[in-house]
């Protein structure tokens, strides 16, 4: 896909101090997010995967300046991002936004859902405020809600309806990039149809750019053109789509989709069920983060920490097995 | 026939008005069965298990039906009579091990206490079968695990310390409200694998409460799909899945992203919302969102049927039932 | 074009779709809570009744109406400690003065040096809060150990040395005790700040490019103002109780301004033969710190969103 690069992320890195000497002198850090390295083209959906304590959430929070980095680079349209300072880097806002995970947290609930979506327009001055409402409305139903509802309280809506409402808060700057958090979890299975379809819909009219994170491959699968695959801090895995459900190489993937369970109860499926628990991200095991519970692990896994390695085209794994 | 449930309808008296969370269902669940509930939120499944465990809390409580279990009536026991029943002989784990366990008592204290309240037996032996119970549920060294707190261990080592918690009585019925849905999918794939096992060694008969299609797949043997507190469909998992009759079923089973799924076209969607409980439609519950829906549906509320063991609850399939070959 | 309604009956409205309904007024709701609590209204009908007092004494006395019957300050030796009567209700003090007179005088003191007290230590308290709360690090540990260092004394000792400080005098009295009570409103408001600072609404305030100062102000501050405004009316009716013991005390107010506290101060040696000097004083300070306190409680609930009848 020879795609105009959007967003391209260079040995990430975001860590968190967990103690501290007496003297400040950080004892024990947290490495949510280990030395990572992606790019995100236009128009592109790349799905994030994987499960709690990976660092998908906290990368995501990264790209959308909730954090700033540790260490590494950020480019945006070829323009360093961590270069910037705060007063640089928040004129960002308006082309990278987030849509979060939890539709009953996400939105004040002593605003109106048409002030909630009118805020970021007129606080980035976007608009002469005679057109923001009409903006506001326009938004509104683009999502799929009714002109009537503009000066109702998030109480009054469902879990889908205020997720809609996150929606079109995310739109109203007129992003390029979204960084959908998990949008789906919180959500029934009858209205995660509903959204989803949404949100594909919407990158086709707009021309959206998504990054698309979430903790199940089969979610993603819809809405992603390329999938990565992370596991406590480290991507281990990025391939296109269908190359990475059809032909997964790093052991981990592997376990993550056979772990998926299928809806038919005739293909009673062999099971990848891994041994252990998912291991502390502050303490992960030496060597490939994996190691400890990887069903190929061999002598080099403890050893080294393997890097990203283009093995066929565009497909990218992180494994001494390669 | 272990567990019977008979005409039960579960009632919440609001300030609003009253809803009725569960509205007259029934079911059984024999010896050895792991029957799933399936629905969403306000279907009501979460209530029946909490019903039949006599742990409702007001505004809630049992307006009318049955609950037998062993031919005992649960729901015309005391306080004091469930207590000797729960934990002992029916049993429940949840969806927030953390929320569920003690987080200023240690693991192994908290599962002696279980076995002690309904077993006479020493301290020396509690703790055995405590550590015995958590082997089998595949904690690692359990003898030195059983000493954590709560916190210490992570989601899916919580949900498995329920679950020892939930066996440590060799109960006959295990209820299980939304056991995985907290946890990993990997985690989740052996949380499942476990109560697979413990099925076949002890014999238990297992409710499965959740919304997730693809875990009832893997783990039941008969479904009751439920919503706004009435059953819609039942029937075993095999018959469910390839051949889903009641509109909401299908509905749901073609929502559902599914890993084995190529088409990129848009996913099938239910549209509309579940309704809201104290302005339920006239009718069947369903109507608003139903793409087969007849004028008879918004007035009149179908009755459940048995076709060849399938029940359903649609009018779709009363002139079946009158006698033509061809379902609809 | 995403069009998928979501409930039917947005169907029969969108014929409709030219109507936009008005925002649900949230104060009304807060109002209809706080009618039904009966405790609540009597001490807002009490409070009303005090101010009412309050504002009549202080613009009779600017336009110089006497609508008190007697001079509160008017000494008439010939008249000391009078039982109650039919011509003095609350009978007289030590000093012939009227007690009906200065208790309602003294209303307007009590009542101005509670609100004005609260409003000081509302105003710092929650800039301080606010920025501990906000900011974290170094900031919320400097501000924090001086908030702590200020709870570490009893309130009465440290508005006593803040008065030693400052001089004798009802507007210094106002001070100290508007200080002495800047922690627990830098506490609560930074504690509350804390808990809410992680809520995804902060989160998507901050990534839609909300300023620091406008995402307290905004977002922060009007989901923890329950807290605050209940806190600051239970605590005008605590800066009422600090003026009264700073008044016993014989610092405060200053003879002959009638204050209530002082009153009592005055009278402790009389309260077998005249008890009268002390009780009518009494009541109106118990009456008032109950009302606010009644108030207080009922504004708690009805403020509280999760409570609230609709």
């Amino acid at each position: 896909m020879k795609n105009e690069v959007l967003m391209e992320v260079q040995d990430l890195s975001k860590h968190f101090t967990v103690e501290t000497s007496l003297l400040g002198k950080p004892v024990s850090v947290l490495k949510a997010v280990d030395e990572v390295s992606f790019t995100i083209g236009k128009g592109e959906a790349f799905g994030l995967v994987g499960e709690s304590g990976c660092g998908k959430t906290t990368l995501g929070k990264v790209l959308v300046n909730l954090y700033s980095p540790t260490n590494g680079k950020i480019f945006f349209e070829g323009k360093e991002l961590t270069a910037l300072n705060e007063t640089q880097r928040r004129s960002y806002c308006k082309d990278i936004q987030m849509i979060f995970q939890d539709p009953y947290a996400s939105l004040n609930s002593r605003m109106t859902i048409g002030d909630i979506i009118a805020e970021p327009i007129i606080i980035n001055q976007l608009l002469p405020k005679k057109e923001v409402e009409e903006r506001v409305i326009y938004l509104l139903n683009c999502v799929g809600l009714a002109r009537h509802q503009r000066n109702r309280y998030p109480h009054e809506f469902s879990g889908g309806q205020r997720q809609r409402v996150g929606i079109a808060r995310a739109l109203a700057v007129e992003p390029k990039l979204i960084v959908c958090d998990e949008p789906v979890s919180a959500l029934d299975v009858s209205i995660q149809a509903q959204v989803l379809n949404l949100l594909g819909d919407l990158k086709m009219e707009f021309g959206l750019t998504y990054l698309f994170i979430a903790h199940s491959l089969n979610v993603v699968k819809h809405i992603s053109d390329r999938v990565g695959v992370m596991y406590l801090g480290k991507l281990v895995e990025i391939a296109p789509k269908r190359e990475l459900y059809a032909n997964p190489l790093h052991p981990y993937t592997q376990a993550l989709l056979s772990a998926i369970p299928i809806i038919n109860p005739e293909k009673k499926k062999e099971r990848i069920i891994l041994t252990g628990d998912v291991p502390s991200p502050i303490n992960p095991p030496a060597g490939c983060h994996f190691s400890s519970r990887c069903f190929k692990a061999f002598e080099p896994c403890t050893l080294k920490s393997p890097v990203l390695k283009e093995i066929s085209p565009n497909h990218w794994v992180s494994c001494h097995l390669f | 026939m272990l567990l019977e449930v008979k005409n039960l309808t579960t009632e919440f008296k609001l300030k609003r008005g009253t809803v009725k969370a569960v509205d007259d269902i029934s079911f059984t669940i024999d010896k050895g069965e792991i029957l799933a509930i399936v629905g969403e939120s306000g279907s009501g499944k979460s209530v029946t298990s909490l019903s039949i465990m006599g742990l409702l809390q007001l505004p809630g409580r049992i307006s009318s039906g049955e609950i037998n279990f062993k031919s005992q009536p649960l729901n015309k026991m005391s306080q004091e009579e469930l207590r000797k029943i729960r934990g002992n002989q029916i049993s429940m784990i949840f969806q927030e091990p953390m929320t569920s366990l003690n987080p200023v008592s240690r693991i192994k204290t908290q599962i002696m206490e279980n076995i002690m309240a309904h077993m006479k037996i020493t301290k020396k032996q509690a703790l055995a079968r405590t550590i015995e119970m958590l082997d089998t549920v595949g904690i690692p060294s359990p003898a030195e695990r059983a000493n954590d707190y709560p916190h210490q261990m992570s989601g899916g080592m919580r949900q498995r310390v329920m679950t020892a918690m939930a066996l440590s009585c060799d109960p006959e019925l295990l209820i299980a409200d939304e056991p995985t849905t907290a946890l990993d999918v990997t985690i989740q794939a052996q949380i499942l694998e476990l109560l697979y096992k413990m099925r076949e060694k002890f014999h238990m008969a297992v409710l499965l409460i959740t919304h997730d299609l693809g875990v009832v797949s893997e783990a039941a043997d008969r479904v009751i799909v439920m919503y706004c507190g009435k059953i819609v469909e039942e029937a075993d998992v095999k018959s469910l899945f390839a051949k889903p009759l009641h509109p909401y079923t299908v509905g749901l089973l073609q929502s559902i992203p599914q890993i084995d799924d190529d088409s990129d076209d848009r996913l099938y969607m239910i549209k509309g919302m579940v309704p809201n409980p104290l302005r339920m439609p006239p009718g069947c519950p369903f109507s608003d969102r139903c793409d087969s829906c007849m004028e008879r549906c918004t007035q009149e509320m179908p009755e459940l049927q048995e076709l060849d063991g399938h029940k359903v609850r649609c009018f779709l399939y009363d002139k079946v039932k009158e006698g033509e070959l061809n379902a609809i | 074009m995403a069009k998928d309604f979501d409930t039917n009956s947005d169907k029969k409205l969108i014929q409709a779709e030219e109507y936009v309904e008005k925002p649900e007024s949230q104060l009304k709701e807060m109002w209809e809570t706080l009618r039904q609590n009966k405790a609540a209204v009597a001490g807002l009908l009490t409070i009303g009744l005090l101010a009412l007092i309050a504002v009549t004494v202080w613009l009779s006395q600017l336009l110089g109406m006497q609508i008190l019957p007697y001079d509160p300050n008017y000494s008439d030796m010939t008249q000391s400690f009078v039982w109650p009567n039919a011509e003095h209700w609350f009978g007289t003090d030590q000093l012939g003065r009227d007690i009906f007179s200065r208790v309602l005088d003294g209303t307007k003191i009590s009542l101005s040096v509670g609100i004005a007290a609260v409003t000081i230590s509302l105003s710092v308290g929650v800039f301080l809060g606010s920025l501990a709360g906000y900011r974290g690090g170094r900031t919320d540990a400097i501000i924090m150990r001086i908030m702590d260092m200020m709870l570490a004394i009893p309130s009465i000792l440290l508005a006593i040395a803040f008065m030693a400080a400052l001089g004798k005098g009802l507007d210094k009295a106002v001070i100290a005790i508007g200080l002495v009570s800047i922690p627990e409103y830098a506490r609560l408001v930074r504690g509350s700040i804390l808990s809410v600072k992680e809520n995804d609404y902060v989160q998507a305030a901050k990534v839609i490019g909300n300023k620091d100062g406008r995402i307290i102000f905004k977002h922060i501050l009007p989901n923890i103002m329950s807290l605050i405004v209940v806190r600051a009316t239970l605590g005008i009716s605590t800066a009422v109780l600090d003026t009264s013991a700073l008044g016993f005390l014989g610092l405060g107010v200053q003879p002959p301004y009638a204050e209530w506290g002082d009153m009592l101060g005055r009278s402790r040696g009389f309260i077998f033969n005249a008890p009268y000097t002390l009780i009518f004083p009494g009541i109106a300070i118990t009456l008032t710190v109950l009302a606010f306190n009644l108030l207080g409680d009922g504004l708690r609930d009805a403020l509280d969103p999760k409570s609230r009848i609709k």
